[in-house]
C-alpha cells in the first residue's frame, strides 16, 4: 500500500484510544450497556407513520439545499414560541444531516487556516477532529469537577489569543450532563463579545433538562449576531437514525454554511425532513413523557452512584452522569475493561472525552429501569471486590 | 396524577425505597401516601399483567364484548340496572356509554357456550334489558396500553459516543 494515498491531515488525526474497547463491547453478547449515546426509546409511532406515508406518496426527491421550507418555518415558529427567538425561515435556518454535519459546516464556514477554536473539556469526541480537518486549531480548556465541569470567564479569557476565532460550547453537556445558568452564560458572553468571537452552541440536549431552565445562547443580549445555534431531532424526539439537525445564525454565516452543504451534502433526506415536521407538529407530549422517564432514572442513577462511592455531580440535562472512579485506583480504560469482563456492564472510559478525565467514566441512563437496577447491582459487587483487593494490596505493602 | 401513582401503575412490585430514589422524596412520606391511597380507594389492588395469549392451560377463557340496550324506567337510574348486571361474576367490565346502546360489558367464560348461556338465561330475560349484541373476541393485540407481543430486542449498537 502506498503510504502517500492518505492525506497527512487525516493521518495526523489522533486515533481513538478506546476503539479496541468499543470493539470488545460490540463483540460480546448479553452486555448491559450504559455506554449508549442515544435514547432507548424508538421514534414515536406518529412520527414514524408520517415517514412511511411520505414514502407511499412518492415523496422521494431532493429538497431545496436549505431544507424543506415547511420545516424551516416550523422551526422558526417553534423557537419564537418557546424562547422568543426570531430567526427568518428563509435566510437564517439551514437543515442538516444531524447536528454533526451542522457542526462541521459551522467550523468550515468560519475558520481560516490556523485560526483557533476554544473547546471546554470534557467534550464530545468529534469536536477536536472536526476543527483540525477544517484547518483550524482546537484549543482545549479542561474544566474541573470542583468548578462543576464548567468553563468560567477567567479560563476563557486566558485561552484567547490573536488567532482565536470562536468558542464551541455544548450544554447540557455530553458527557457530564452539566448545563449553565443564565448568569454564567452572561459572564462567558462578556468575554466572547470583548474578543469578537463566534459562538458555536451545540444545544442538541437542550430539550432534555431537569428542573433547570435551558437558555439558548442566542437569547443572551447581543449574542444572536455572532452565535451559530445548533439543534436537532435526535435526542429529544428519539430520532437519531433519521439524521436531522439544524443551524440557526446570522444570514452571512448560514449562507456560507449552505454553500458548503450544497456542494457536499446537497440536502438532508426528504423522508426524514417530513417526519421532523410531524415531530414539531405533534411530538410535544412524547418529548415530555420521555423526559419525565429520564428524570426518574437520573434521580435513581445519581443517588445510586453516590451511594457506591462513585461520586458524581447531579446532571442538569441530557442522559449521562460522569462519576469519578478515583478511589478504585484504576484508569478509566482499566475500570471499563474489568467491569465489562467481570460483570458484563459497559460504560465509556472518561479518557475518550479528554486526556484529563482518566479518573472518570461516562454512564448513560438511556436504558430501561430494570436494566439500570441490574447494572447497579453488578457495579456494587464490582466495587466491593476492587476496594477489598486494594486494601489487601495496601496491607501487603 | 401523582408521580408515585404513575410509577406504581407501571410497576406494582416496585419498593417504597425505589420510589423514594426515583422521585427524590422521603420514603416514609411515600409510605404514608400509599397507605392513604389504599385507604381512599385510589389504589384498589396490585395486579400482574399476563399475556394470556401465551399461557398454555386448559382454563383459557373466552371473552365477549356485549352491547346492552336498556329500557329506562321511572325512578330507576342507569346505576340501578348496571348494578344488577355487574354483580354477575361473569361480567369483568361494565361501562355506561353514549351512542346507539347504553351499557358495554366485557364478559368472560370458559367457552362460548357458557357466555351464550349467561346471555340467554341471565342478561336477556332481565326486565329492563331491551336487547343485546354480542361480539366474541378473536385476538388481542393491545390491552391497557401494552402491546401483547414478545418484548423486542434493543436495536441500538451497544456502545456509542
Amino acid at each position: 500500500m502506498n503510504d502517500n494515498f492518505v492525506a497527512k491531515k487525516v493521518k495526523n488525526l489522533a486515533p481513538s484510544g478506546i476503539r479496541a474497547f468499543f470493539e470488545l463491547v460490540l463483540g460480546m453478547d448479553d452486555v448491559i450497556s450504559l455506554g449508549v449515546g442515544e435514547p432507548d426509546f424508538i421514534t414515536p409511532w406518529r412520527i414514524r407513520e408520517t415517514g412511511i406515508f411520505s414514502l407511499e406518496q412518492g415523496l422521494t426527491s431532493y429538497t431545496s439545499n436549505k431544507g424543506l421550507y415547511k420545516l424551516r418555518l416550523q422551526i422558526s415558529k417553534f423557537l419564537s414560541r418557546k424562547f422568543g427567538l426570531d430567526y427568518c425561515a428563509d435566510q437564517e435556518i439551514l437543515i442538516t444531516v444531524g447536528v454533526s454535519e451542522a457542526l462541521d459546516l459551522a467550523v468550515r464556514a468560519i475558520l481560516n487556516q490556523g485560526e483557533e477554536i476554544i473547546i471546554p473539556q470534557p467534550c464530545y469526541v468529534s469536536y477536536g477532529p472536526v476543527v483540525e480537518l477544517a484547518g483550524g486549531v482546537p484549543i482545549f480548556v479542561p474544566t474541573t469537577e470542583e468548578n462543576g465541569f464548567k468553563i468560567n470567564p477567567k479560563q476563557l479569557e486566558s485561552a484567547c489569543t490573536k488567532k482565536t476565532k470562536g468558542l464551541l460550547l455544548n450544554y447540557p453537556c455530553n458527557p457530564t450532563g452539566v448545563s449553565y445558568t443564565k448568569k454564567e452564560l452572561e459572564a462567558i458572553n462578556r468575554v466572547c463579545k470583548k474578543h469578537n468571537l463566534v459562538v458555536i452552541s451545540d444545544e442538541i440536549y437542550g430539550d432534555l433538562t431537569y428542573n433547570h431552565p435551558h437558555i439558548p445562547y442566542p437569547m443572551l443580549k447581543g449574542a444572536k449576531e455572532y452565535t451559530i445555534y445548533l439543534n436537532g431531532f435526535s435526542k429529544a424526539y428519539a430520532m437519531t437514525g433519521w439524521r436531522i439537525g439544524y443551524a440557526c445564525g446570522p444570514e452571512n454565516i448560514i449562507s456560507a454554511m449552505t454553500k458548503i452543504h450544497q456542494y457536499t451534502m446537497l440536502c438532508a433526506s426528504i423522508i426524514s425532513q417530513i417526519a421532523a415536521c410531524e415531530a414539531l407538529h405533534s411530538g410535544k407530549r412524547d418529548v415530555a413523557r420521555m423526559k419525565q422517564e429520564y428524570n426518574l432514572r437520573k434521580n435513581f442513577i445519581f443517588s445510586s452512584f453516590n451511594e457506591l462511592g462513585l461520586k458524581c455531580i447531579e446532571p442538569h440535562g441530557a442522559f449521562y452522569v460522569f462519576p469519578s472512579i478515583e478511589q478504585t485506583g484504576l484508569s478509566s480504560l482499566e475500570f471499563a475493561n474489568r467491569l465489562l469482563a467481570e460483570h458484563k456492564v459497559a460504560v465509556v472510559p472518561g479518557v475518550a472525552f479528554g486526556q484529563d478525565y482518566d479518573n472518570y467514566v461516562r454512564v448513560s441512563y438511556a436504558t430501561n429501569y430494570s436494566q439500570l437496577k441490574e447494572a447497579i447491582k453488578r457495579i456494587k459487587i464490582f466495587m466491593r471486590d476492587i476496594l477489598k483487593r486494594n486494601r489487601f494490596e495496601y496491607n501487603k505493602k | 396524577m401523582d408521580q408515585i401513582l404513575e410509577i406504581m401503575e407501571n410497576d406494582s412490585r416496585i419498593t417504597v425505597e425505589e420510589i423514594a430514589k426515583l422521585t427524590k422524596q422521603d420514603s416514609k412520606a411515600i409510605k404514608r401516601k400509599i397507605t392513604k391511597y389504599e385507604k381512599d380507594g385510589i389504589i384498589l389492588g396490585y395486579k400482574t399483567v399476563i399475556n394470556k395469549e401465551l399461557v398454555q392451560d386448559e382454563e383459557k377463557k373466552v371473552r365477549a364484548l356485549i352491547e346492552v340496550n336498556i329500557l329506562p324506567q321511572k325512578n330507576l337510574g342507569f346505576d340501578y340496572i348496571a348494578a344488577r348486571i355487574y354483580k354477575f361474576e361473569e361480567v369483568t367490565n361494565c361501562y355506561l356509554v353514549s351512542g346507539t346502546y347504553d351499557l358495554l360489558l366485557i364478559v368472560e367464560g370458559k367457552d362460548m357456550q357458557t357466555i351464550s348461556n349467561f346471555i340467554a338465561e341471565k342478561l336477556s330475560p332481565m326486565e329492563n334489558v331491551r336487547g343485546t349484541v354480542t361480539h366474541f373476541l378473536l385476538k388481542k393485540y393491545k390491552e391497557y396500553g401494552i402491546i401483547l407481543k414478545h418484548k423486542e430486542d434493543d436495536k441500538r449498537i451497544a456502545i456509542s459516543y
